[in-house]
C-alpha cells in the first residue's frame, strides 16, 4: 500500500504525473445562477476587510467572506434538490470521504456546444464516445466538457427572454449514465442541467435524477480541455459544512503526462 | 445680467487644491430653524402665535408682545431692498477669499427688515424675492433674489455657492439598472451636468435597457456594485477625484411583514439599501469632501433616493422599511460627517415608483422616473436637503413631521 503512494508522489516529483487545477477563482464578478426574482437567489461572492496591517490588526490581513453553497465552482451534494432530500448520508459532511478521490472520464462535447448554444448530451453521444474508450466503469465522475468555461460576461449565463441557454444532458442521458452507475457528473456550465433543463420531463434531470440516485454533481469547472478522456484521477473533496448541500471547492485532477 | 458660467479648464497638476473653508458656523438655537426651511426649500419666519408677528432674527420671545410661543410657519417672500453695501474686508477666511461681498437690507411685505446676501441681479430700491438657502457651513442664510431674473441667474457666484447646481458638474449614478437611471441621466445631461458615470453591477448580467446607455455623449456605464467593496475602491481609484455629485439609485425591494419575511431578503436588503450607502460614502466620500472648493467644478452634493418607508412603519415591507430607515440613519450622521467641508447630503424621499414590479400591485398614485429626476435635479439646482417626491411621500413626509406616532397609528390602525 505504501508503494502505491509512494508511486503517485514520485510520479508527481518526477513530473510523469501533473495536477491540473479545474476551478475558477472565486471572484465578485463570477456570475451565479440567476433565478425568477421572487424566488431567494444565490449570494454572489463577496470579500470584506476585516484588517490589512493598520488599526484594525497591525500584523495581520484577513477577510470575511459572504458566498452561497453554489457560488464559484462548487459541488452538489445529494440533499440540494427534492429528489435526494433522504438519501443516507446525503450532506457535505456526511458524504464518505473515499468520494472525494476518485477516477474520472471525460466526454468532450466541445464541437457540439461550439455550434449550438442548446447542444445537448444523448444517450447516442455517451455510447459514441464508449465505442472509442469503453464502457464507462462504475463509481466514476463523468465530466462533460464543452469549453463553455472560455466565456466570459454575459455569454456565460447566455440569458435570453426564454432563458438561458447552455449546454447539458438529456434526461435519457441522465438516465444511461445512471444505469452506469457513476459516481457524479460534472459540467463547465453554470450548473449540471442545460440552460434550457428546465423544460425537460422530468425538469433538471441532472438534479433531479442524480441527486436522487444519491450521485454527486460538479460546476464551473474549467481547463477541461486539458484533460485526457480517461486515465485521470479527481479530487474534489468539499467543506465539511454540517448539513451542507452543497460547497465551493478546488477541484484539482491527477493525470499523467 | 449674469454671465454665463464657463466651462473649467482642466486641473493645473501644480497648484494645490484649495482647502474648503466655512463660513461662520455658529447660531442660537432659534436660528437653526432658517436652516430646517431652507433645507425644504422653504422661506418661513416665526410668528408670535398671539400677536401674528413676523419676527427676525430669530429669537425665544416675540418683539411685540413676549409671547414665547413663536412657530416658524411660511411667509410671503417679496420685499423691497431699503439699503445695500460692499464689503470689501474681513477677518472671516471664507469671505476674505471672496471679496468684495455684497450685503443689503431688504424690508420685507409680511413686516419685518432683513440683513441679507444680494444676488448679483438685485440692488437698492428693487423689489425682491426672498429665500432662505443653506450656505456652506449648512446653516440657513438669506438671499434676495430678482423677481425674474435672466436666462443665468443660477450662475451667479453667492447664489451658485448656496446650491448644488449639476450645470458643469460631474455626476456619478450608483446603479444604471434602477428605474430612475436613464430619466435621471437625461435630466441632468439637460441642466448642463458635463458628464454622467452610471455605476453597471453585475455586467455578466443582460440587461436589454443597457441599449439606451450605450455610445451616447458624455455617458459612461463603468462596472461598480454597491454591495461590492472591491468594485467601489477600484471605481474611485479610478475617477474619485472626478466625482462632483454622487447620487445613490441602488436599492432592492422585497415585500413581507417581519414574521412572514425571512432573513435572507432582509440581509440583502440591508445588504444593498444601507452597507450600499454606507460603502458608497465611504468610497467616494472623503475624496469629495477634499474637493468641495475646486473651482466650478468642485465635489457638491451626495444624493440619496429614499424610499418614503424609512420615516414610516409598513408591515407589507418590513425588513425594506427597516433598511431604509438605517439607510436615513446613516445619511444624517453622514450629514454631521460631512458638514465641516460644505459636502451637502441631500435625501430625496420617494414612493412606489411607476413600472416598478415589486409595487405592481399597489394601486395608484405612483411617482414616474422622470417626476423622481425632476425632483432630484431641482433639489440639487435649488440647493435643498430634504426633498419628498410624488403625492405619496409629500403626504408621509408632511404627517412624519407634523408627529411621528400619529402617523405610525395612522399607518397601522388599518383593519388588517
Amino acid at each position: 500500500m505504501s508503494d502505491s503512494i509512494a508511486n503517485v508522489t514520485d510520479a508527481l516529483a518526477s513530473g510523469a504525473a501533473r495536477i491540473i487545477d479545474l476551478t475558477h477563482t472565486l471572484d465578485p464578478d463570477f456570475p451565479v445562477i440567476i433565478l425568477p426574482p421572487e424566488f431567494g437567489q444565490c449570494a454572489r461572492f463577496r470579500m470584506e476587510e476585516v484588517s490589512a496591517y493598520d488599526h484594525r490588526g497591525p500584523a495581520w490581513k484577513w477577510h470575511n467572506l459572504t458566498l452561497n453553497e453554489h457560488t464559484g465552482t462548487h459541488f452538489d451534494a445529494p440533499i440540494h434538490w427534492i429528489s435526494g432530500k433522504d438519501v443516507p448520508n446525503g450532506a457535505v459532511d456526511e458524504i464518505d470521504p473515499a468520494a472525494f478521490i476518485g477516477p474520472v472520464v471525460v466526454i468532450d462535447c466541445s464541437a457540439g456546444a461550439a455550434t449550438d448554444d442548446d447542444f445537448e448530451l444523448t444517450p447516442e453521444t455517451i455510447e459514441a464516445w464508449e465505442t472509442e474508450h469503453g464502457m464507462i466503469p462504475a463509481d466514476t465522475w463523468v465530466l462533460m466538457r464543452t469549453d463553455w468555461s472560455k466565456r466570459s460576461g454575459t455569454d456565460y449565463l447566455n440569458m435570453a427572454p426564454d432563458g438561458p441557454h447552455s449546454p447539458g444532458p438529456t434526461p435519457a442521458a441522465v438516465e444511461l449514465l445512471l444505469k452506469r452507475n457513476i459516481r457524479g457528473f460534472g459540467t463547465e456550465t453554470v450548473g449540471t442541467d442545460a440552460g434550457q433543463g428546465m423544460h425537460y420531463v422530468p425538469p433538471y434531470p441532472a438534479h433531479y435524477l442524480l441527486h436522487g440516485a444519491g450521485k454527486f454533481g460538479l460546476q464551473c469547472l474549467r481547463n477541461l480541455d486539458q484533460m485526457p478522456p480517461t486515465g485521470a484521477l479527481l479530487i474534489a473533496p468539499p467543506l465539511k459544512i454540517k448539513g451542507g448541500t452543497g460547497s465551493p471547492l478546488r477541484v484539482l485532477a491527477m493525470v499523467t503526462r | 445680467m449674469t454671465s454665463a458660467l464657463p466651462f473649467p479648464s482642466k486641473k493645473d497638476p501644480q497648484k494645490h487644491t484649495p482647502v474648503p473653508v466655512l463660513p461662520p458656523v455658529s447660531r442660537s438655537r432659534a436660528s437653526l430653524g432658517l436652516g430646517v426651511m431652507a433645507a425644504q426649500g422653504r422661506f418661513g419666519l416665526q410668528v408670535c402665535v398671539e400677536c401674528e408677528a413676523v419676527q427676525y432674527p430669530p429669537r425665544d420671545a416675540c418683539l411685540k408682545c413676549l409671547s414665547s410661543e413663536l412657530n416658524w410657519q411660511d411667509v410671503s417672500p417679496y420685499g423691497t431692498i431699503l439699503a445695500e453695501t460692499t464689503i470689501r474686508v474681513s477677518p472671516e477666511p471664507y469671505f476674505r477669499e471672496r471679496m468684495p461681498w455684497r450685503m443689503g437690507l431688504v424690508k420685507l411685505n409680511a413686516g419685518p427688515m432683513l440683513n441679507c446676501h444680494l444676488h448679483g441681479e438685485v440692488g437698492r430700491g428693487n423689489n425682491v424675492q426672498m429665500a432662505l438657502k443653506l450656505d456652506k457651513a449648512g446653516q440657513g442664510v438669506l438671499i434676495a433674489l430678482p423677481l425674474e431674473g435672466s436666462e443665468n441667474m443660477q450662475d451667479d457666484p453667492t447664489l451658485r455657492a448656496m446650491s448644488c447646481n449639476p450645470k458643469r458638474r460631474r455626476i456619478l449614478i450608483s446603479d444604471a439598472r434602477a428605474p430612475i437611471a436613464l430619466a435621471l441621466t437625461e435630466a441632468l445631461l439637460k441642466a448642463g451636468a458635463s458628464h454622467v458615470f452610471l455605476g453597471e453591477p453585475e455586467a455578466w448580467r443582460a440587461w436589454p435597457e443597457r441599449k439606451a446607455f450605450e455610445g451616447r455623449e458624455n455617458v459612461s456605464l463603468l462596472p461598480l456594485d454597491a454591495t461590492d467593496t472591491s468594485s467601489i475602491a477600484k471605481l474611485s481609484a479610478e475617477i474619485g477625484g472626478k466625482v462632483d455629485i454622487l447620487i445613490n439609485t441602488a436599492s432592492f425591494v422585497r415585500s413581507g411583514g417581519v414574521l412572514g419575511n425571512d432573513t435572507t431578503f432582509a440581509r440583502d436588503c440591508f445588504d444593498v439599501n444601507t452597507l450600499g450607502l454606507m460603502r458608497l460614502a465611504q468610497g467616494f466620500g472623503p475624496g469629495m469632501a477634499a474637493r468641495a472648493q475646486d473651482g466650478i467644478n468642485s465635489a457638491t452634493a451626495i444624493v440619496s433616493i429614499l424610499s418614503v418607508q424609512s420615516l414610516m412603519p409598513d408591515k407589507n415591507y418590513s425588513a425594506y422599511a427597516a433598511s431604509q430607515a438605517a439607510a436615513h440613519s446613516i445619511t444624517q450622521s453622514l450629514r454631521a460627517e460631512f458638514r465641516g467641508s460644505g459636502l451637502r447630503l441631500v435625501n430625496v424621499y420617494i414612493g412606489p415608483i411607476e413600472g416598478d414590479p415589486w409595487f405592481q400591485h399597489l394601486p395608484p398614485p405612483k411617482v414616474t422616473p422622470n417626476a423622481v429626476a425632476r425632483a432630484t435635479v431641482n433639489s440639487l439646482i435649488e440647493g435643498l436637503e430634504e426633498v419628498p417626491c410624488g403625492d405619496i411621500a409629500k403626504d408621509i413626509y408632511a404627517r412624519w413631521r407634523a408627529d411621528a406616532l400619529l402617523l405610525e397609528r395612522e399607518i397601522t390602525g388599518e383593519a388588517p
